[in-house]
């Protein structure tokens, strides 16, 4: 499998630090690659991005770095050399020895990695015991610092804390305060800041940084957003399908990517500063054993020719330090970031309300969840409701689509006034509001053909029966760009990107004139998210959809909506056209928002 | 419209089932029980009630009974009986508990509380205590009263694992969209909820099929048997008792019938349960 590489390159193998050579794993079962040929080196000090989509291997390579390989999975090839020695040939008590003591680990999800009945400073003072580091009263004492030194409160009171009692930022700096308490001289992460909020994102990435550089201590992080990779990485990888097709210093791979597929993945993005026809990527990701011959990416790449197909190309040096899997690579052209900027929504357009929200109020049983929020949506025009978690943004989406009905204030639709729940609002006004789910996986009913599911609309309001409804699915799934081929498939052989399509086709085959989309694609790769946002965009200036977008990202917003209502703890804390708002906003939360949001722009 | 909803995932269910070497071993073992309780009575040497000699005499494979009766012929006669009785009991718990515990679970609230709470008194009651005062209390109860009552004290066990099973469906995106499009809840219920409850709920029934049949050989061996000169498992081991130290036959293979068929059902069982819990996608 691995291709002659013709730079015989950084053999000077650095003093600290780790060095990953022709890694490969592969499946237990069959003789499939995972991921393979990986090359990487960690500098001490360094904070190494390692980007990639859902099915790229990119936390399979995370984990082989501590000699780890999930179950069904073994390293198969290559060397992983921490100061020399190979962690891979250890024998496995030297290798338990190192896993937290030289090179540390940080889960995606902190809370499951934390005892839930055991105490905060218990917990990072048993850590210690159990690598017989320190005695019991240096141990506290290092205990404490290692808290300060992740900005965390260290009397008494924190650490008789239990897990449950930190918010999800706090438990991911007691995660990192963990893993930098036996000073490691290597850090992996996989992907920790993911369901955290902007702004405990900017902290916790900000803290893990300063950490790194001041401890000298190289870390691979690993993830799927490009964003956060741009503000806190020096190098970037970028791997696809089981490769890194892309190695390069940070600013190199934002200002000049060369391989189609890093390009197409910035392409996918949204930026803070001015909207974009966001595009997508045609395709799937392909598994283990179904990749295609040659290089991996051919088959969805623009610039794929016969060569491509061939054989696997090699990583070339194109820059000092810049190195790119593509054989095309000089004859591909240059990049450029705004190729995709579009005009911003015209503030000043004419507006035909269709939805009005007015002195909305939302309780959970006792609890008053919204407060007071007034807001309306004109014809073919897209609202995003943006805040952080808890910021209710998804309770006033739920109670706009009737599946919350414990709420007081009006929605009018076209005027008239909605019932509370769905099931007390006419056919028709069900019929042409629309809900779509945020998580694909759960929002489609596995039992079902999609067939099944897009068509039941359709029966359900009368608008299309038997071969007539058959027809019309067919014709929804080639405009959501599904193959027909799939009619008969039960949703849970579909992808999540291919299951939100299903949902909008679902969605539409009620003909409505108002969808609300409740994060729908966060659940989704960039990729992904980006060939959704074109396909409503496509919906909007076609059909003339009204859409309710929610969101917790606002440089998505900027692409995709007109007009925004930023939501603080159930509160419109500022509204108005998204240019406005974004360009010049006159509130400090919103202020905040957008400084600690992660760009590339 | 359900049943279709339902039918294309039933036969790759199956077929993964029969992929499982437990649930295989237990259908085949099953079906042969079955087999042997439908056509044995066709190839009996006896009659269901002959005497083929003197009480607990060895004449014939295993001998003969307190009667005289031939042992054998009445195995092969006595099956049929317990079989149909527990299978209907066992269907009939079923459905009644999975009515209650999917309508508790999709309801919620009062309903869910009011429900499960008359629920929980009914489970505080011993299942073959309820069967017996209703029993001693009929003068001549047929076969229909056994099975109504073996059913019945299956319901409410049923209705909790339903209950538990639907609750973490109810709450799923797909119900709740059906809801937003507002479907009719019975629609709901049978398209939406039931069918992905199909794999843990055939492994309860399977569970259930196996309590029936203790169930009902054990009301047979108190003396509670529809017909008391018909020829039923558990209750050959109540007529034959005082003979086991001289014609143990006459009491062992009966139980080893009961014994091979419930051991079989709850492999079958165990096979569907792994099964179902695997292949939640």
């Amino acid at each position: 499998m691995t291709a002659t590489r013709p730079d015989a390159k950084q053999q000077e193998t650095p003093r600290g630090g780790l060095v990953v050579e022709d890694l490969g794993v592969m499946l237990t079962g069959r003789p499939v690659d995972v991921v393979d040929d990986i090359d990487l080196v960690l500098h001490p000090g360094e904070v190494v991005g390692l980007v990639g989509e859902s099915g790229s291997g990119k936390t399979t390579v995370g984990t082989s770095l501590l000699g780890y390989a999930r179950a069904g999975a073994l390293i198969s090839a290559g060397k992983v050399l921490l100061e020399g020695r190979d962690v891979l040939k250890m024998p496995w008590k030297e290798v338990r020895q190192i896993r937290g003591e030289e090179i540390a680990y940080v889960p995606q999800d902190p809370a499951s990695a934390l005892n839930p009945s055991i105490r905060i400073g218990k917990q990072l003072v048993e850590l210690q015991e159990l690598r017989g580091v320190g005695t019991a009263e240096s141990r506290l004492q290092a205990a404490r610092e290692g808290l300060a030194e992740v900005g965390l409160p260290n009397d008494d009171e924190f650490l008789r804390r239990y897990a449950h009692q930190l918010s999800g930022g706090q438990v991911q700096r007691v995660a990192l305060a963990m893993a930098f308490l036996p000073k490691p001289k290597v850090l992996v992460l996989d992907e920790p800041t993911t369901g955290l909020d902007v702004t405990t994102q900017k902290m916790v990435l900000d803290t893990m940084a300063a950490l790194c550089r001041s401890h000298g201590v190289s870390a691979l992080y690993v993830t799927h957003d490009l964003a956060v990779v741009a503000n806190i990485a020096d190098r970037v990888a970028v791997m696809y399908a089981g490769q890194v097709v892309e190695l390069g210093p940070k600013d190199t791979i934002f200002a000049n990517p060369s391989h189609p597929y890093t390009r197409a993945l910035l392409d996918s993005i949204p930026h803070l500063s001015h909207a974009r026809a966001l595009r997508g990527i045609p395709g799937r990701t392909p598994a283990p054993g179904a990749r295609p011959e040659g290089c991996r990416f051919n088959d969805r790449c623009a610039y794929a020719q016969d060569k491509c197909r061939q054989q696997v190309p090699p990583l070339l040096t194109v820059a000092p330090d810049h190195e790119v899997r593509c054989v095309r690579v000089d004859e591909i052209g240059a990049w450029d970031i705004n190729l995709g900027t579009v005009p911003d929504a015209d503030p000043d357009k004419a507006r035909d309300v269709i939805l009005s929200v007015e002195g909305l109020d939302v309780f959970y049983g006792r609890k008053h969840i919204v407060h007071d929020v007034t807001f309306d949506v004109a014809k073919g025009e897209v609202v995003a409701l943006v805040g952080e978690s808890g910021s209710g943004k998804t309770t006033i989406s739920r109670s706009v689509g009737g599946l919350h009905k414990e709420w007081t204030g009006t929605i009018a639709f076209e005027g008239r006034s909605l019932a509370t729940s769905a099931r007390k609002r006419s056919a028709e006004d069900r019929r042409r509001v629309q809900y779509i789910f945020q998580n694909p996986y759960l929002s489609l009913n596995p039992r079902l053909t999609i067939e099944q599911i897009i068509k039941r609309p359709m029966e359900l309001f009368g608008l299309a029966k038997g071969k007539d409804a058959t027809d019309r699915v067919v014709e929804l799934m080639e405009q959501v760009a599904l193959g027909s081929g799939m009619l008969h498939y039960q949703a849970s052989r579909l992808s999540g990107g291919e299951r939100q399509r299903v949902a909008i086709a679902r969605a539409l085959a009620a003909e409505p004139d108002v969808m609300i989309c409740d994060e729908i694609t966060s659940a989704l790769d960039v990729s992904v998210q980006g060939s959704i946002v074109s396909l409503l965009e496509g919906l909007r200036q076609q059909r003339g959809i009204s859409m309710l977008f929610v969101t917790h990202n606002l440089a998505l917003v900027r692409s995709i909506a007109a007009r925004v209502q930023i939501l603080q703890a159930g509160r419109v804390v500022e509204s108005g056209s998204v240019v406005e708002v974004m360009d010049d906003p006159r509130e400090e939360y919103t202020r905040k928002l957008l400084s600690n949001s992660p760009r590339i722009d | 419209m359900s049943a279709t909803a339902s039918a294309p995932a039933a036969p790759s269910f199956l077929r993964r089932a029969m992929n499982q070497k437990r649930f295989a071993f237990g259908f085949v073992v099953t079906l042969l029980v079955v087999a042997f309780a439908i056509f044995a009575p066709f190839f009996s040497p006896y009659g269901e009630q002959e005497t083929a000699g003197s009480p607990y005499s060895k004449a014939g494979l295993f001998g003969t009974d307190y009667l005289g009766q031939d042992v054998l012929s009445r195995l092969m006669h006595g099956g049929q009986g317990v079989l149909v009785i527990s299978v209907l009991a066992t269907l009939l718990g079923m459905v009644l508990g999975i009515l209650i515990g999917v309508v508790a679970a999709y309801a919620g609230g009062w309903w869910d509380e009011v429900l499960m709470r008359f629920n929980d008194v009914l489970l505080a009651f011993p299942q073959i205590l309820l069967a017996l005062v209703v029993l001693t209390a009929l003068q001549n109860p047929s076969a229909w009263v056994i099975v109504v009552l073996v059913g019945a004290s299956h319901a409410p066990r049923v209705a909790r694992v339903a209950r538990g099973v639907a609750l973490g469906i109810v709450s799923r995106d797909f119900v709740v969209a059906a809801e937003a499009l507002g479907e009719k809840r019975s629609r709901v219920i049978l398209a939406e909820v039931l069918p992905n409850m199909v794999g843990p709920l055939l492994a309860e029934a399977g569970l259930r099929l196996t309590y029936s049949i203790g169930l009902v050989a054990a009301l047979g061996f108190l003396g509670f048997a529809a017909d008391p000169g018909a020829a039923n498992w558990g209750q050959m081991m109540n007529e034959n008792r005082l003979g086991l130290a001289t014609q143990p036959w006459a009491v062992l293979a009966p139980v080893l019938m009961i014994a091979i068929f419930t051991i079989a059902t709850n492999l079958m069982a165990d096979g569907l349960a792994q099964i179902s819990q695997r292949g939640e996608d």
